[in-house]
């Protein structure tokens, strides 16, 4: 199964505060092992949402916001896909990783795991095929 | 994330390769080294579950099962006074070991992984063996797992390691990454296991599900460990491109009831993205080593780049056949076999018309290899349809439909025998 793993932001994700080169270096071979061992499909690192924007719809009409965007507990600073038997494997996985190097007292990061949808688990067998079929025959009508 | 079986389960399948490996460093012994790293299971599987799981679960298992083989000695000594002895030596020994212990934990495991890949699927072991002894010591797999993926009794796997252990042990197999002149050969018998694992994944060859896709998991994952271990290795990252681009479109292969959806007719938007990436990575990784090597492109490096035009071709008309028909001649070069010559036949009726792969089919009929294998009838069936041969065309489907043991293809050729039947009569 592929899980997604978010790192949430922080007060020092947010204001671009580098990691000290201890944490840096424990993540570095943190992601190594998580390569070796055969289970990091990919990952990526966010830059602060000061260079992000939102862009929101409603019905009829979207708006673009421009960040930053100020309740950094829920805002993301990094993810890792990885490929793993279970999700007590993703958990574990998360147990190892070094986000507490570094850290002051009473500082916290969270980590969210969150498994992907299964494709058969949520799509009927061959809906997939029969749906884009439809569409493929409505867009050809247009 | 409550259940602690689950947690213990996941921790054994992260731990037991690494720990297999340090054990047969210091025993020399893979087939010991696996019995203490299960007698380290049984005691975490009896302590953890109250005590919790230890903040380093890996070096209490290596200590543990350093314990148990300490255990093991002083048993033999009072079971059988004769060997004292050897047991007096043997303690020696493992007191060294225990010295050795804190650095090997400290270690990179990485060589002895690499060890362990090669002893696993060692040339004096069975095809079969290879396949269960790599699946757990090196995938973590429980004998279990194994079983229900293969579809056998649980004892039958169970056997198949105890004897693969001791074929390990009697033929003195040494712990070791084979010399330059063994290496390639033996690297093969490695690729091979892994190929193997997969393709049992991608197309079962018995029972009522076309795939079985935790296998093809379980195949990339030990691929990847290996790309890690053996990084130089040009055709490791041929068959990692390969499975990687193959596993890519498991989930458009099947469709409606899980039959099997032909690659023309799959709905290319389900392939699955980070796979094709990952796979064309990899495909670009083995032909820079083969350009940097001045060597041939391997068999999994040609499969790959086959796999790959069709990863890239956004519709299935968009498919470059010519290409791929020559990268099949290149491959039937590289790695003669009739599979070969039928894909390749199959790719030169796409890109030349069906009259030129009729020709190399009844080739292959002539020939013989091919006489049990249904995709040889599927095939010309195929080709017969296409050139209105309507009769003759069900006449090979039918026979396919016999030859086949999976039930969701014999579906679908029973279907296409019918559909043969309508044409031919309309025809007449």
């Amino acid at each position: 199964m592929k899980v997604m793993m978010f790192a949430k932001a922080t007060k020092h994700t947010e204001t671009m505060q580098p990691p000290t080169e201890e944490a840096l270096l424990a993540m570095h071979q943190f992601n190594e092992e998580l390569e070796k061992a055969g289970v990091l499909l990919d990952l990526g690192c966010l830059t602060p949402t000061s260079r992000g924007v939102r862009v929101r719809y409603s019905r009829g009409k979207c708006t673009v916001i421009d960040g930053p965007f100020p309740e950094s507990k829920e805002l993301i600073a990094g993810y890792s896909l990885l490929e793993v038997k279970t999700l007590a494997e993703a958990v574990e996985w998360a147990k190892r990783a070094p986000f507490g190097v570094g850290m002051h007292d009473g500082e916290e990061l969270e980590v969210e795991i969150r498994p992907l949808f299964d494709p058969s688990e949520f799509d009927v067998p061959g809906e997939a095929e029969e749906r884009a079929k439809r569409v493929g025959e409505k867009l050809g009508k247009a | 994330m409550s259940d602690p079986h689950a947690a213990i389960a996941a921790v054994f399948r992260i731990e037991f390769p690494r720990l297999v490996a340090r054990l047969a460093r210091l025993t020399r012994d893979v087939g010991r080294a696996e019995e203490l790293a299960q007698d380290a299971v049984v005691v975490a599987l009896e302590r953890w579950p109250t005590d919790g799981v230890p903040d380093n679960p890996g070096a209490w298992l290596m200590t543990t099962a350093k314990r148990c083989a300490l255990d093991g000695m002083r048993h033999a000594r009072i079971v059988d006074a004769k060997q004292r002895q050897l047991a007096r030596d043997r303690d020696t020994d493992l007191r060294d070991v225990a010295g050795e212990l804190a650095d090997a934990l400290d270690d990179d495991v990485g060589d002895d992984l690499l060890r362990l890949v090669f002893t696993a699927c060692h040339p004096v072991l069975p095809t079969q063996a290879r396949v269960a002894l790599t699946l757990r010591l090196v995938g973590g797999l429980a004998t279990s797992e194994i079983a229900r993926a293969f579809l056998v009794p649980e004892p039958t796997i169970a056997q198949r390691i105890v004897r693969a252990k001791r074929t390990l042990a009697d033929a003195r197999v040494p712990f070791e990454v084979p010399r330059a002149a063994e290496r390639a050969e033996r690297l093969e018998s490695v690729l091979e296991v892994i190929y193997l694992v997969f393709n049992e994944g991608h197309v079962a060859t018995a029972g009522a599900s076309l795939t079985r896709p935790e296998l093809c998991d379980d195949a990339l994952r030990i691929a990847r460990v290996l790309a890690g271990l053996a990084p130089d290795e040009p055709e490791v990252h041929g068959l990692i491109a390969l499975l990687e681009l193959s596993a890519s479109r498991m989930m458009a292969r099947t469709g409606r009831d899980g039959a099997p959806v032909l690659l023309a007719d799959q709905d290319r938007a389900r392939w699955d993205r980070v796979l094709v990436r990952r796979g064309l990575a990899a495909l670009a990784r083995a032909d820079e080593l083969v350009a940097t090597q001045g060597a041939a492109a391997g068999r999994y490096q040609l499969q790959a780049a086959i796999a790959a035009h069709h990863a890239r071709a956004v519709t299935a008309e968009a498919t470059e056949w010519p290409r791929i028909a020559a990268l099949y001649a290149l491959l039937a070069q590289r790695a003669p076999s009739p599979v070969v010559e039928l894909n390749r036949a199959v790719a030169v009726a796409m890109a030349f018309g069906p009259d030129a792969g009729l020709d190399l089919v009844d080739a292959l009929v002539a020939d013989g290899a091919l006489a049990e294998y249904h995709l040889l009838p599927a095939v010309r069936g195929d080709l017969l349809a296409k050139l209105g041969r309507g009769d003759e065309a069900r006449a090979e489907f039918q026979r396919a439909a016999e030859l086949t043991r999976n039930e969701r293809e014999r579906d679908v050729l029973l279907a296409r025998v019918r559909d043969s039947a309508l044409s031919a009569s309309r025809g007449s």
